[in-house]
């Protein structure tokens, strides 16, 4: 597929999306207050058009600082759980019990201890949710390094830093890209979870919620499709970064 | 680069050697001694698991062996040195690298000085030497198995190392590609100065490519057979035909099932 097609085909696979929702609405002849259709979306933006920057602004930083902090202490666990056979068998038990709480249940209690702090509390819940797959990543990527790799380097008296930075890490790049795929979409879960869950005035998880509280349901839909619209933004950002740092695991 | 020192290329001086296991100490190599002088070329054959590996890992001082004493140039091995080049069975490669940033990997870390320039050329070299110019920019992902194991070749000895320690490389290889890759070696021969340790399951490429064949009794391992290959330094596969060379198979066919102890030991005799 040539450029050109590579952006108009998903284009126009969402517009006969948003078609066959018109026409589902338009034909079962439901009142906006059971299902809005996309025409009412245009006018839901523009009516609430500085809330969904500044909220949308609110959402997208703090999951991004969500995920910068689960890349940073995904990596730090991830290799030295990689490197360290005891510990990766002592924490995988507690890492998988960790993942495996739902997060609904922990948002309450990250509320509750850090009442007040809205931004923090938003923040963790995003890196808490998101962690997870990077740290698996990370340490299975350094954990399974085939032995002639160390040999080659270590028969030439190379320091484990320089096996490190020289083969582990690179190696490890298109499994950490693929992990933070994942881990991009699960932060955004995480950050509008605290936003509808414990609102505090801020994100699109508010505006989701006031919304849902005066019955506006073109502007509910218009939050959801307005977060699904991040979402891919945020998902491709990660593609283009992978395709700069780790584009030759692609086999053409 | 130093080349060659007093006192032979490798050698092994009655090694014995015990892998901790949780079942106690496994013995892999019983009194081995073995030499190979400089610039030769020897071939150690054996039965599987009979600690081939664990020599090539002792030379290269990797492994630090329980007993007996292991000298490359003359020097005591006490632990890893820049002047060991090794190549697999498995050919290993950084894919996100090309082709000439894999070979040039060993002197990133044995010849930090050398400029990036020089460094090129030294792969360029050796990439004419195995037949591969003009892929100096190619993905290992676009190789085959056979020019992924001549850039591993390529990358073993750009450091100019004094010993060569190649490990089954051409195990994995189909029969033709195997035949093209000993041709490669021997003209590799030819131009680069190494001693060169062969471990290998092929009888005939030990034939073809070495000085001398040395054939390992089974676990814990000895040394229980060795010749020398007389067939001089310009050899053809067509040699590989003749009735002398069949013999010599034959004979050492014939070692190789008494270390897996198959026939009696009366036929055991070291005739060099």
């Amino acid at each position: 597929m040539n450029a050109l097609g590579r952006i108009v085909v998903p284009i126009v696979a969402v517009l006969i999306f948003l078609g066959i929702w018109e026409w589902i609405v338009w034909v079962n002849q439901w009142p906006n207050y059971k299902m809005a259709s996309p025409s009412d979306l245009g006018p839901a933006f523009w009516k609430f058009k500085h809330l969904f920057l500044q909220y949308g602004f609110d959402t997208l930083w703090r999951t991004v600082a969500g995920l910068g902090l689960s890349i940073i202490f995904g990596t730090v666990i991830g290799m030295i759980m990689g490197f360290s056979r005891v510990v990766r068998e002592g924490l995988y038990p507690l890492l998988i019990g960790f993942n495996a709480i739902p997060k609904a249940t922990v948002v309450p209690v990250v509320a509750l201890i850090l009442v007040g702090r809205d931004d923090l509390n938003t923040v963790l819940i995003a890196f808490l949710i998101s962690f997870f797959p990077i740290v698996v990543s990370v340490s299975i990527g350094l954990s399974t390094l085939e032995p002639e790799y160390r040999d080659i380097l270590r028969s030439l008296g190379a320091s484990k830093m320089t096996i490190f930075w020289k083969i582990a890490l690179p190696k490890t790049l298109p499994e950490f890209f693929g992990a933070l795929k994942i881990a991009v979409t699960l932060a955004f879960i995480g950050t509008n979870l605290m936003e509808i869950v414990e609102p505090h005035g801020k994100g699109l998880g508010h505006l989701f919620d006031s919304g849902k509280i005066s019955a506006n349901y073109p502007l509910m839909f218009a939050v959801m499709i307005a977060l699904a619209f991040l979402g891919i933004a945020l998902y491709y950002i990660v593609v283009v970064l992978e395709q700069t740092f780790a584009g030759w695991a692609e086999r053409g | 680069m130093s080349g060659t020192q007093e006192g032979g290329g490798i050698a092994l001086r009655n090694v014995t050697h015990f892998f901790e296991t949780p079942d106690g100490p496994f013995q892999v190599l019983d009194d081995f001694t073995m030499v190979a002088e400089v610039g030769s070329f020897l071939a150690l054959v054996g039965p599987s698991g009979c600690g081939k590996s664990t020599v090539t890992r002792l030379v290269s001082g990797l492994l630090t062996p329980s007993s007996g004493d292991i000298l490359l140039g003359g020097s005591l091995v006490t632990g890893p040195r820049p002047n060991v080049g090794m190549a697999f069975q498995n050919p290993v490669m950084l894919e996100w690298r090309d082709v000439v940033g894999n070979i040039i990997l060993p002197l990133e870390i044995v010849a930090r000085d050398m400029p990036q320039k020089a460094r090129v050329e030294r792969a360029r070299e050796l990439l004419e030497l195995v037949s591969l110019s003009g892929f100096e920019n190619k993905r290992p992902s676009e190789l085959s198995g056979g020019m992924r194991q001549r850039v591993s070749l390529c990358r073993a000895l750009v450091h100019r190392p004094d010993v060569l320690i190649l490990d089954e490389p051409f195990g994995a290889l189909d029969a033709f590609t195997r035949e093209e890759l000993w041709l490669v070696m021997q003209s590799l021969r030819k131009k680069e100065q190494f001693t060169c340790l062969l471990i290998t399951h092929d009888l005939r490429e030990s034939v073809f490519l070495s000085d001398e064949v040395l054939v390992m009794s089974d676990r814990p391992a000895r040394l229980q057979y060795q010749t020398t290959i007389e067939l001089g330094t310009e050899r053809s596969l067509k040699d590989l035909y003749s009735v002398e060379v069949t013999e010599l198979l034959a004979h050492l066919r014939h070692q190789i099932e008494v270390a897996q102890g198959r026939i009696g030991s009366e036929s055991q005799i070291i005739d060099s």
